[in-house]
């Protein structure tokens, strides 16, 4: 599996969905707790995606979005990205801190909301996960990045990808029921990771 | 968007005349290179995303097998090697986590390769607006050779 294609059967990627399934579930609980609202998830979906067509998967290149960046090390290292879209980040705000603001103001203050919120996400996620395979995973502090989606995207997958050809993102769709929240969730698990995460699930690691 | 805009996405290159303009959106760790005949008036840009192929024949995904291959499709479209000069967008470092060391940032890598491949080209750069912590639109306008970076964080700057 250590070659530029990652091949998965489609047992395999059921049991990754399953994964982002129950990761993400959790993390949405959390996030309505925080926001005291019902936040759901789309169905996660279990992609090999390769490189030059990262920057467009959340909409244009161009669209200013915040990006939360971890890093998980551990038995199955890999990284974790949050985007929330600018109608997002405004709709965040005002929620948690009483204040109409423009994301481009954002200040330490606004920038520390969106990091922690994505502190809390990230660890639910990764704990369940955790519980569900027994592996332990741990999250390095959170990057931020305000800007183009296109180059949070690129920059991140570009060196999330040991191969340099593809990368398997694991995607779940945040939102709540009025279009108010959106927000992707990427588990990004490195080449390496995957027949880890696979057999201690009871999956042979190789095919 | 204006007719003459020409699109680049990430791991392409075009080369082309007046009254085109080369466009790439949303650098952020990836490098944006414009080439230019001024003389001759042919530009090409690439937009490479990593800086060695490791033999890898996508050729226009890497700074090592991209550059040499835009300066020939330049040519054959016109324009005189002696004649070209170089202009690189780029290579910035979109998210900081302090303690990290440089063989992991890719976009400094990146512009560190393309001015390694331009020096044994005999490729003078002439412009540069690379590294820092955001993402970058670039307009390269084949008949002036100018290129208009666009960032969200800083005033448009023409280089």
């Amino acid at each position: 599996m250590n070659n530029s294609h990652i091949n998965l059967n489609e047992i395999k990627k059921d049991a990754l969905k399953e994964v982002g399934n129950i990761g993400a579930g959790n993390a949405a609980t959390a996030f309505s707790e925080v926001l005291d609202r019902k936040i759901e998830i789309d169905v996660p979906s279990v992609e090999i995606i390769p490189l030059e067509d990262v920057s467009t998967i959340t909409g244009s290149e161009e669209d200013h979005v915040a990006g939360v960046l971890f890093k998980v090390s551990g038995e199955a290292p890999g990284k974790i990205l949050f985007v929330f879209p600018s109608s997002t980040i405004k709709y965040l705000i005002e929620v948690v801190m009483d204040k109409k603001i423009e994301p481009e103001d954002m200040g330490e203050i606004e920038i520390s909301l969106l990091k922690e919120l994505g502190n809390i996400l990230s660890g639910s996620y990764l704990k369940s996960i955790g519980d569900m395979t027994n592996l332990n995973m741990n999250q390095s502090v959170p990057g931020f990045s305000y800007d183009m989606a296109g180059a949070i995207l690129s920059s991140t997958m570009i060196s999330a990808s040991s191969t340099g050809e593809n990368v398997l993102l694991i995607e779940t769709e945040f939102m709540d029921g009025e279009e108010k929240i959106e927000g992707y969730f990427f588990f990004i698990p490195q080449v390496e990771s995957l027949s880890i995460i696979l057999k201690s699930l009871g999956l042979s690691g190789d095919e | 968007m204006n007719n003459d805009e020409i699109r680049i996405k990430m791991a392409e290159y075009t080369v082309s005349k007046p009254p085109h303009v080369l466009v790439t959106l949303g650098l952020g760790s990836c490098i944006g290179l414009a080439l230019y005949d001024k003389y001759l008036k042919v530009g090409g840009l690439i937009h490479f995303m990593l800086p060695y192929s490791n033999g890898k024949k996508n050729t226009a995904k890497y700074a090592d097998s991209g550059i040499p291959f835009l300066i020939e499709e330049m040519v054959k479209i016109g324009a005189r090697k002696r004649n070209i000069v170089a202009k690189i967008v780029g290579g910035a470092k979109m998210f900081n986590f302090g303690e990290e060391n440089s063989a992991m940032n890719i976009g400094k890598r990146n512009s560190e390769a393309a001015k390694e491949i331009l020096k044994t080209k005999s490729i003078k750069i002439v412009g540069e607006d690379i590294g820092e912590d955001f993402g970058r639109t670039m307009r390269f306008y084949t008949e002036s050779g100018k290129v208009k970076v666009t960032s969200y964080k800083r005033e448009d700057l023409i280089i």
